[in-house]
């Protein structure tokens, strides 16, 4: 199990730069398809990273994205500094949302996309601090 | 890889390794080796991007000449709606009809009417519809060639409805063998094309065994025949021939389709690099709302084909006029059509396969071996992809190197880098 390769690849984004919102997912699910993992999966992996990388664009300062990739599985991992969420259970029910009108005028804050990065990965982990940021970490088995 | 055919083909012997074509291409599928470009077959979508830009047109599309039809008692010229706005002077779709018939045609069909057709079986197909949505066009062939590719987990969301050419070569067809009393094989069915995309799509029609179609000839190669048999005939000089009418007109155009549907939540995306846009929005599971999305891969819609000759704008401008003044007189009655939408006369019951981009490994353990080392061979790349190792980014180049296509002394820069620096110490480049 020890020598088992392991694929591991970071991303910053920043909050607000709706200019390259997207684009770690976008070159997240090119590596996916050169290591050759179902399209299937990828399309789970894409909604998944693409909510987790908007709700760091919209909600927060700025976050890393971690990418691993074993045989066994992909696992995404995006921390955050920012405001946190106050209560988890919360954020997490279906059509919750503290989107600004902007923010609705943009297409966002429908409340759906922590749930859809539930239904989407296979483990779904969020810690998150008020006043220092949240963490995030998604697993999908291969 | 397992001989496709392609739209287009290089001729070594005019290439001179001028890296144009490198850069355009969509999926990264050329690569400069000993100072000549080659195709990465199995990387290539067919959108002919790379000719446009060559400066010594060495990338060739590969359609058919008057010569290959030799073999046909009857030819039928099929003409795409885009021929209409490419000849400047004022002549009418009939006219156009009557002229490739003195060009030596037997026949010419026009295929906006199937087009028109063809919208209203798109209607019937989205009313009655429930799956995820939004659904895709599947009329350009470099689109599905995209989508089989690049983004296979989209390909159900193709609408499964036949091409208007394609129904206008079958009905032209079967009307000529029982007028004529000939048989299936004695009459040629001939497009004219605004593309080598869709010559492909003849050649390998992506659901069905074979097209209705035998072959395709550039617009480009008939518009100087087609030029000498109107100039003396201006205007509409052909009084008795069947008039060219319908919605179908502005097909050609980039929202054309949308215009002639009834669906109210559409969309119209040209150009390949907005619609990868658009698809990786449905990939992350955006657009939900939207019934229907026109696609394109070129910006103008099929006005702007590569193997177009006026200027795409003009082109627009003209079908547009057209579609103004016979577009809102319907070629075909719409109950007709749907009736034979219901039987099935429209519909393309096989499944598009995908045809993903090769993985770096089939093993799935080696593929992530494999794409480490990519990554360690990029970070010492210098990241400016200027495209003289051959590889079109230094990513690319940095797989060729893993999967032993290339070696890492490609990289010039990387190599002046490294070279002792005598080079450097004979001058001064402090004064
Ligand atoms: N990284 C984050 N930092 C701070 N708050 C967050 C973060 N992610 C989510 N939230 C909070 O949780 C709420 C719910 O998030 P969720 O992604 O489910 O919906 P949304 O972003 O509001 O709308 P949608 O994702 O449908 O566009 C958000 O409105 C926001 O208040
Ligand atoms: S948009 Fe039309 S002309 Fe251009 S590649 Fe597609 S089918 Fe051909
Ligand atoms: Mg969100």
């Amino acid at each position: 199990m020890s020598n088992e390769p392991v694929f591991c690849q970071r991303f910053e984004i920043s909050g607000k730069d709706f200019i390259n919102a997207g684009k770690a997912s976008t070159t997240i699910k090119a590596i996916l398809r050169e290591i050759g993992i179902q399209p299937a999966v990828i399309r789970r992996a894409a909604i998944a990273c693409y909510e987790a990388e908007m709700n760091v664009v919209l909600y927060a300062r700025k976050a890393i994205i971690e990418l691993r990739v074993t045989p066994q599985e992909i696992r995404i991992r995006v921390e955050d500094e920012g405001d946190g969420i106050p209560d988890v259970g919360l954020a997490m029910q279906p059509g919750y949302s503290t989107a600004s009108d902007e923010i609705r005028e943009m297409g966002f804050g429908a409340g759906m996309g922590l749930p859809n990065i539930k239904n989407n990965a296979d483990t779904l982990q969020i810690h998150s601090v008020v006043g220092r940021g949240t963490t995030l970490e998604m697993a999908i088995g291969l | 890889m397992d001989g496709y055919f392609h739209s287009v083909r290089i001729a070594p012997e005019r290439c001179t390794g001028s890296m144009a074509c490198l850069k355009v291409c969509p999926t990264e599928a050329i690569r400069v080796r000993r100072g000549k470009a080659a195709i990465l077959e199995d990387r290539c979508i067919d959108c002919g991007e790379c000719a446009r830009v060559c400066p010594r047109n060495a990338i060739v599309p590969q359609t058919s000449s008057f010569t290959d039809f030799a073999r046909f008692q009857y030819t039928i010229a099929l003409i795409s709606p885009v021929l209409y706005g490419q000849l400047r002077k004022e002549v009418m779709p009939r006219t156009i009809v009557a002229a490739l018939r003195k060009i030596g045609f037997d026949e010419a069909c026009d295929v906006a009417c199937a087009s028109e057709a063809v919208s209203t079986a798109v209607d019937e197909y989205l009313a009655s519809y429930r799956g995820p949505l939004p659904l895709l066009s599947p009329f350009c062939p470099t689109i599905v060639r995209l989508i089989q590719a690049r983004y296979p987990d989209l390909i159900d969301l193709l609408i499964p409805i036949d091409s208007p050419m394609e129904i206008a070569a079958r009905d032209i067809r079967q009307k000529k063998m029982k007028e004529l009393g000939l048989r299936r094989e004695e009459i040629g069915v001939i497009y004219l094309t605004p593309c080598p995309a869709k010559m492909v799509a003849i050649k390998y029609p992506p659901r069905k065994k074979k097209s209705h179609i035998d072959g395709a000839i550039a617009i480009s190669d008939i518009y100087h025949p087609l030029l000498a048999a109107t100039s003396d005939m201006s205007g509409d000089a052909c009084k008795d021939g069947q008039s060219v009418t319908g919605s179908g007109l502005g097909w050609p155009v980039l929202g054309g389709q949308v215009l002639s549907l009834r669906a109210e939540r559409s969309l119209a995306v040209g150009g390949l690099d907005d619609v990868e846009r658009i698809l990786e929005e449905i990939e992350n599971g955006k657009l939900g709302d939207i019934q229907y999305v026109e696609c394109h891969a070129c910006p103008q819609g099929c006005c702007g084909g590569s193997l177009t000759v006026d200027n795409p704008y003009v082109t627009r401008g003209k079908m547009l006029s057209l579609l103004a003044r016979f577009g809102g007189t319907p070629c075909q009655d719409r109950e007709t059509v749907r009736e034979l939408y219901h039987r099935n006369y429209f519909s393309l019951p096989g499944k598009i396969s995908s045809r993903p981009l090769a993985p770096l490994d089939q093993d799935i353990a080696k593929a992530i071996e494999k794409r480490k080392r990519v990554q360690e061979i990029c970070r010492v790349l210098p990241q400016i992809n200027c495209g003289a190792c051959g590889a079109p980014t230094c990513l690319s180049f940095a797989e060729d190197v893993v999967l032993d296509q290339a070696p890492l002394q490609d990289c010039v820069v990387l190599m002046a880098r490294q070279a002792p620096s005598e080079a450097g110490s004979g001058k001064d480049h402090a004064a």
